[in-house]
């Protein structure tokens, strides 16, 4: 059999038509305040990050810090969606997640600062929050290292025997990972609930999708098929019909305990991460304006609420200037908030440490001197 | 107290542990219909249930990945590598995911998770499959590591594993899996981080641990016998945590010490056992302390000869009598 010629172009879906996708039937439900809630939780991850990006350059942020940006509607559409036994786990692009899912902004931002009152504690950094409290299981570095975790969380869910599922996501950088593909496999295998989003910005760091990825002419989770597994294609800048991709998977997660992949197609307007410099070498200044401009989710949403008269400007600029305010407290927050003392750096290591009185093991544990 | 071999008394264990607790969970290749590539596993599927032993496919990174976000809601997997040589495949998972996931979320993440298999040479099997990786775990503060060398230990060092709350990697030895030895009827549990005395005596240290016990306690032997050298076997049998008091008081006893280990000698464990030593025992040493590791190449495969890279007992009787 000959191989046919790969066809390497990103594949992006039609325009969005919010009016339209609204009707469908997991949105046709949606109250005013639960429409209005979404446009708030986007806007407040945006202004978060607008303002973390002000604290990095004012040098206050060590290492990277990796803006989501152009992304929201992801987030804050696949958070909408969870149940109790719902779980998320994503790289370590994750602020948008982390407020998505409920973290609030001073833990983030003290997190960043790399402060003790973050929701680390300062020890994870920009790519590492975490609140399983909210079956939020990360933040993570390492790009794919994560989902075979998430399958592990599908597996756990199908192993107790609820009814859930774990949304693992990843970059479009992610799924040449062999890790990846070995999850996909179990997950098949297994029938495991897991839902593998890829959110397709269409770089991986400075690597264009053209030039690191040969895929089936429907895309990267076209690629599913090679397992059994159901996969979708859904566009990013429509928060509904992003509501509508993962709440058909979370159905087939929750009802026939079967896996699905699913390629959001989205975009970063910012660099890989801040530190990277050449942000704009790698693509065009007319594309990242084109997606600015015509495609960016929150702006897409908002003449949507306009549109339809959900909300006015008036109403859009108070939660803007509420979420602006929110994130100027976290900054002060987190500025004012201590650093996590030297003897902090061997907390959290082991459990058994951190646990003394109930201590099974003997002997030494740390090797300090 | 009857005789057990060494594979079927971490049978005992897993059996043990799984009755005990409805989330403990055995995961691995070949641990369920074809009964184990050890059959350490042998007849666990037909007594418990494809829900609770699990034929995963060769996929390492997939399945042990898989089984520490299972640990993290909970689940306490028990993961059979088929040899711990496999375990670099799957790298990323246990050091980076299992290792730092605790610390990263600041103590709201546990990872109750056992990996286990043999991790040994001398079975000409070349080097891919004879790594000895105990001492690069033993290197990542968040990970515990055993390696028990007698049926006694192996269960009760099992035991102790899957109950902890940390990830431990046990390192058990193909070679020792058919050695016999006493294991009592009743429960019992072995600490982590408990070294144990294989042999009295009070004219040199043998420090040693997994698939080196017996070499060590073969020395003790000859020494006795040929050289009326009355030799104390120390076995670490957990290498992090690490029962430093064990080791010192007996080289504050013999003032001589001899390592042991199949572990490369650069970076080994008893690298760290040897500062260790002379850190807190110098004014009781009567003379350098000594080492015996494996050959520093990776695992030659001919047969006639891998059993000279090893640590040999008569080796471990020249460095003895080489300070004495």
């Amino acid at each position: 059999m000959t191989a046919k010629t790969t066809p390497k172009k990103r594949v992006k879906p039609a325009t969005s038509n919010l009016a339209k996708e609204a009707k469908l039937p997991i949105n046709k439900g949606l109250s005013k305040e639960e429409q209005i809630g979404f446009y708030r939780d986007m806007v407040r991850i945006r202004r978060f990050e607008e303002r973390s990006l002000r604290v990095y350059q004012q040098g206050k942020i060590g290492g990277f810090l990796h803006l989501y940006i152009g992304q929201e509607s992801i987030a804050v559409a696949c958070a909408s969606l969870m149940g109790d036994h719902d779980h998320m786990i994503t790289a370590y692009r994750n602020h948008g997640h982390a407020l998505a899912v409920g973290m609030n902004m001073n833990e983030c931002m003290a997190e960043l600062l790399g402060k003790a009152t973050g929701c680390s504690k300062g020890k994870g950094g920009s790519m590492h929050f975490f609140a399983p409290d909210k079956n939020y299981w990360g933040g993570h570095g390492i790009v794919g290292g994560q989902i075979p975790l998430g399958v592990g969380l599908a597996y756990g869910v199908k192993y107790k025997g609820q009814t859930g599922s774990a949304m693992a996501f990843m970059g479009d950088g992610a799924i040449n990972q062999g890790a990846v593909h070995e999850a996909y496999n179990l997950a098949a295998l297994w029938d495991l609930p897991a839902i593998f989003i890829i959110e397709n910005n269409g770089y991986s760091m400075g690597t264009s999708q053209e030039r690191s990825s040969s895929h089936p002419a429907e895309g990267l989770a076209a690629r599913a098929e090679g397992y059994g597994m159901a996969w979708e294609n859904i566009n990013g800048e429509s928060l509904f019909a992003i509501r509508d991709g993962v709440g058909r998977a979370i159905k087939r997660a929750h009802e026939e305990s079967k896996p699905t992949v699913l390629e959001i197609h989205t975009y970063r307007y910012q660099g890989h991460s801040v530190a990277d410099a050449n942000a704009k070498k790698y693509r065009t200044k007319e594309e990242i304006d084109d997606y600015r401009k015509n495609h960016d989710p929150l702006n897409v949403y908002r003449l949507y609420l306009l549109d339809q008269k959900i909300m006015s400007e008036d109403e859009m600029k108070e939660i803007d200037s509420e979420a602006k305010q929110e994130a100027e407290v976290a900054a002060q927050f987190a500025d004012e908030s201590e650093f996590p003392t030297a003897e902090s750096i061997t907390e959290d290591v082991y459990w058994e440490a951190d646990n003394p009185d109930q201590r099974t093991s003997e002997g030494r544990l740390f090797f300090n001197d | 107290m009857p005789e057990i071999s060494y594979r079927q008394a971490i049978k005992d264990a897993l059996a043990e542990e799984i009755e005990r607790d409805e989330n403990v969970v055995i995961i691995g290749e070949e641990v369920a219909q074809y009964n184990g590539a050890y059959k350490v596993t042998e007849g666990l599927l037909e007594r418990y249930g494809p829900k609770r032993i699990v034929d995963a496919p060769i996929s390492e990174a997939g399945f042990i990945g898989m089984g520490i976000g299972a640990s993290m809601l909970g689940v306490r997997p028990v993961m059979e590598l088929m040899f711990w040589s496999f375990a670099y495949v799957a790298w990323d998972q246990m050091i980076n995911n299992a290792g730092c996931v605790r610390y990263m979320s600041g103590g709201l993440i546990n990872v109750p998770i056992v990996i286990r298999g043999p991790a040994n040479g001398g079975t000409n099997v070349g080097a891919t499959h004879s790594h000895t990786p105990e001492n690069l775990i033993a290197n990542m503060p968040g990970l515990k590591v055993v390696c028990p060398a007698t049926p006694y230990d192996a269960k009760g060092l099992m035991k102790a594993a899957i109950r902890d709350n940390d990830p431990v990697y046990v390192m058990e030895s193909t070679l020792l899996y058919g050695t016999t030895g006493e294991v009592p009827e009743e429960e019992y549990v072995i600490p982590l981080g408990k070294a144990d005395i294989k042999r009295e005596g009070t004219d040199v240290t043998i420090v040693c641990h997994g698939p080196s016990v017996p070499v060590a306690l073969t020395a003790a032997q000859i020494l006795k016998d040929e050289h009326d050298i009355e030799a104390e076997v120390v076995d670490l049998r957990s290498i992090r945590p690490l029962d430093e008091d064990t080791i010192i008081e007996s080289v504050k006893k013999t003032n001589r010490a001899v390592l042991v280990e199949e572990n490369r000698p650069f970076c080994g464990v008893d690298a760290q056992i040897a500062y260790t030593i002379q850190n807190k025992a110098f004014d009781y040493l009567d003379a350098p302390v000594q080492r015996v590791s494996t050959i520093d190449a990776p695992a030659i495969y001919s047969p006639a000869v891998e059993p000279e890279q090893l640590p040999k007992a008569s080796t471990v009787v020249e460095k003895v009598l080489g300070i004495m």
